[in-house]
């Protein structure tokens, strides 16, 4: 069975963001990008399948421009066996990215798709939940769980939902989408960066997959959010109950 | 620091380069270089790069672009600025990132084949049975803070080469470990090294206050006399400027703080006024060599030699550094190409570096610094002296005075320094601060900043110099915290060091050692 992996690179978790002079989105000029995140502990349950013996392959797909290679190329230090780069300079919403990799499924007929919860920087928590819509295959979002049967041929997933813990038996072909806790992912080590410098990263176009991009969506106007305001110290209770009151607004 | 992008000869050498210092991982382009470049955006680089790339260096594209319009110099007392005349002569350098340039320089380095591995730290250097240098090892990953190995423990890897060339910048943890352990100093031109802090921001400011190429450098307040320093203030393309402050590191009462003294700083009438309606786009710090030619050691060491600030070519009435680091590592990498493919040794490179500008260009600046030790009016008569008059042909050398560390004066001996509290617009405390470096460093692992006796803080720092490491270091990693039983101890977060190096320097007792952490941690420095 073959997994497939999407990842996405992001500007980094640590890096200190600030929205451009024009309002029109966030500065990515000069700053540093890396996997998100949860595409990373995508990939790691994905790796782990893999070397369990349930799973003979791992394909990592990422779509952007030309400088979403370096992460590909992580993502085969990190174990991947080979990648697929979809070569696309703007931007990408996550129906166009869920109907990317539809076509991609109908390609290489993975037996598991594994996805990050939701990137750090749209924060959209969609594309999962999309491509499972448009394959028609069951879902398990949030997972902090996975464990396959091979003999079933299902996965039966540990949700983190807002009430606690869901458990969801899902049929294989399904789709998963990581959340924090469900591991720990490896580093890349030194020499499998240099071996993965030789690992195929196979280019396409969304043409090449006869995708037509077209966006429902466009950013109109991005701003930081409103300065947090100085506490203020009230010296009596009748003072706090008339700022709720008429400062606030909430009594 | 990278064994770096001097690398880039015509001759293609195969050369693997690792980061030194727990830098910025992947992507392979990312890398940022904390060394003394946090200071060094002045550049007369164009030299260096016309050497490396003679033919074609208006194609090269690189981020050079804003040509310096102006060179100002004040002397500041607390409320006026006097103007001087200005020692420099930037006529021709550009203002520029460094960590811009480096990135750009990096991608060049790959195309030639040049395989750059950020994110790992050579934590160890690697000899053979007679003592040689052969190579460097990472440090393990995924250890964690109480010493047990986590799930995703990756053992280090060595490196091993035929030539090691180390370039970690200003106090190399290796380098250091390597000239002590040959005796370079000793071997070299003899004194030992000096050092300063240099805390710098990235501000961007209203356009009608901007002037592309404008250089500023400042002298006097708010250090005192005794105390040598100074601030510079270099306009950037995209409303962008780069203001630091550089204290000496030698300076003698352990109540100062260099990081208040630039907020200070940045309130003079002078600057104020630039900055108010900015804001800051990033921060940093980072120590760097003022020993110049007195203190180059011995560079070359059996299996490798020692490049750049590591060695220390900086020339401090310049206040600069990166061209005669550049050189050096293009005058090391041509010997060891000799060395690789013609049998040369890698002494040569001594000779080589001795008969280059980089040698008759320090030699000219030797007495500048060490005339400061007799004060700053006397430093500004001697230094006018030396470069009106004797223009660098002095028949003397000044020797340098005490080690930094040794320079520290008893707590009980020297005022103490109230410093005003941060205003948020023009100065900010040093969480603020923190946050916009973008340095990170996986809480779980051991500090990276060792003590070589546990119990020295407590007993020496704390009792005889007030703990001057809670004062000196620019991210506030050691702080003095009250136990259960009410006592005074030493905690060192190390998750927020900057790597700038100043408490390996300036402990009193020499018993802070920095050494790498977990590779991947450190500063996101990206336009400073």
């Amino acid at each position: 069975m073959k997994i497939m992996v999407a990842i996405k690179r992001v500007i980094d978790y640590a890096v200190k963001i600030r929205v451009k002079p024009d309002k029109s989105g966030v500065e990515t000029n000069n700053v540093k990008m890396s996997m998100n995140p949860f595409c990373e502990i995508a990939l790691e349950e994905a790796l782990r399948i893999k070397e369990s013996g349930l799973a003979s392959e791992v394909i990592a797909v990422s779509m952007g421009p030309t400088q979403v290679v370096d992460t590909i190329r992580t993502g085969l230090a990190m174990g991947a066996d080979r990648a697929i780069h979809v070569d696309y300079p703007g931007t990408l919403y996550p129906l166009s990215v869920a109907k990317i990799l539809k076509a991609l499924v109908e390609i290489e007929k993975p037996g598991l798709i594994f996805l990050g919860k939701q990137a750090i920087d749209d924060d959209c928590n969609q594309t999962g939940q999309m491509i499972a819509g448009l394959l028609k295959w069951p879902q398990g979002t949030f997972a902090s769980k996975v464990v396959l049967d091979k003999e079933k041929q299902t996965a039966v997933v540990d949700r983190e939902v807002d009430g606690g813990l869901e458990t969801l038996c899902l049929d294989l072909p399904a789709v998963i989408t990581a959340d924090l806790r469900l591991n720990q992912p490896r580093y890349a080590t030194l020499p499998n960066i240099m071996k993965a410098k030789s690992k195929v990263i196979k280019k396409l176009t969304p043409e090449d997959l006869k995708v037509e991009i077209k966006s429902d969506i466009e950013v109109v106007k991005v701003t930081e959010p409103p300065k947090r305001k100085a506490g203020v110290l009230v010296s009596s209770v009748d003072e706090l109950i008339d700022k709720l009151k008429n400062e606030a607004r909430v009594v | 620091m990278l064994i770096c992008q001097f690398v880039l000869w015509r001759k293609v050498l195969k050369l693997v380069l690792i980061s030194c210092q727990g830098m910025c991982l992947s992507p392979v382009h990312w890398m940022n270089f904390s060394h003394s470049g946090n200071r060094k955006m002045l550049i007369s680089v164009k030299i260096s790069l016309t050497l490396s790339y003679p033919s074609n260096k208006k194609n090269l594209k690189a981020p050079i672009h804003v040509p310096v319009t102006s060179d100002k110099f004040l002397l500041l007392t607390k409320n006026h600025a006097l103007p001087l005349p200005s020692p420099f002569n930037n006529k021709g350098n550009y203002v520029i990132s460094l960590s811009e340039l480096v990135r750009w320089l990096g991608v060049k380095a790959e195309e030639l084949g040049v395989e750059i591995y950020p994110g790992f730290a050579a934590s160890e250097v690697l000899y053979d049975v007679d003592d040689k240098v052969i190579g460097v090892a990472t440090n393990d990953m995924g250890v964690a803070k109480d010493g047990t190995r986590k799930d995703n423990f990756q053992p280090g890897v060595e490196l091993k080469g035929k030539v090691t060339l180390l370039a970690e910048g200003c106090r190399g943890s290796l380098s250091e470990n390597v000239i002590s352990k040959y005796n370079l100093r000793d071997k070299g031109q003899g004194q030992h090294q000096t050092y300063a802090l240099g805390i710098k921001e990235v501000w961007e400011v209203s356009g009608d206050k901007h002037y592309p190429g404008l250089v500023l450098h400042t002298l006097g307040w708010p250090l005192d006399h005794k105390t040598y320093g100074g601030s510079f203030l270099y306009h950037m393309k995209d409303r962008q400027v780069a203001i630091g402050f550089v204290v000496a590191l030698n300076y003698q009462n352990p109540f100062l703080n260099p990081y208040e003294e630039f907020q200070k700083f940045k309130h003079h009438p002078a600057i104020r006024n630039l900055l108010e309606r900015g804001t800051v786009l990033q921060y940093g710090a980072r120590t760097l060599n003022e020993g110049g030619y007195q203190s180059i050691p011995y560079p070359v060491f059996p299996g490798g030699a020692i490049i750049g600030c590591s060695a220390g070519f900086l020339n401090v009435p310049k206040i600069k550094g990166t061209h005669t680091a550049m050189k050096s590592g293009m005058v090391a990498a041509e010997t060891a190409f000799g060395v690789l493919h013609e049998g040369f040794s890698m002494e040569a490179y001594w000779e080589k570096l001795i008969n280059s500008w980089i040698w008759r260009e320090l030699h000219a600046a030797r007495n500048f610094r060490p005339a400061f030790e007799y004060g700053l009016i006397p430093g500004l008569v001697l230094s006018a002296l030396e470069h009106y008059v004797m223009k660098g042909r002095s028949p003397w050398t000044l020797k340098h005075g005490k080690p930094d560390h040794e320079a520290t004066k008893e707590a009980r001996l020297c005022p103490r320094i109230e410093y005003p509290k941060p205003d948020g617009v023009l100065s900010f405390d040093v969480p603020t601060s923190l946050y916009r470096s973008n340095t990170n460093h996986d809480h779980d692992q051991p500090a990276h900043l060792r003590l070589r006796d546990p119990q020295i803080p407590e007993l020496v720092n704390l009792p005889i110099y007030d703990g001057p490491e809670s004062r000196y270091c620019p991210a506030h990693v050691y702080e003095y915290m009250p136990d259960e039983k009410g006592q005074l101890k030493l905690q060192i977060n190390a998750q927020n060091c900057l790597h700038c190096k100043a408490c390996d320097i300036k402990d009193p007792k020499q018993n802070i050692q920095w050494t790498v952490p977990e590779g991947g941690g450190g500063p996101g420095y990206s336009i400073m």
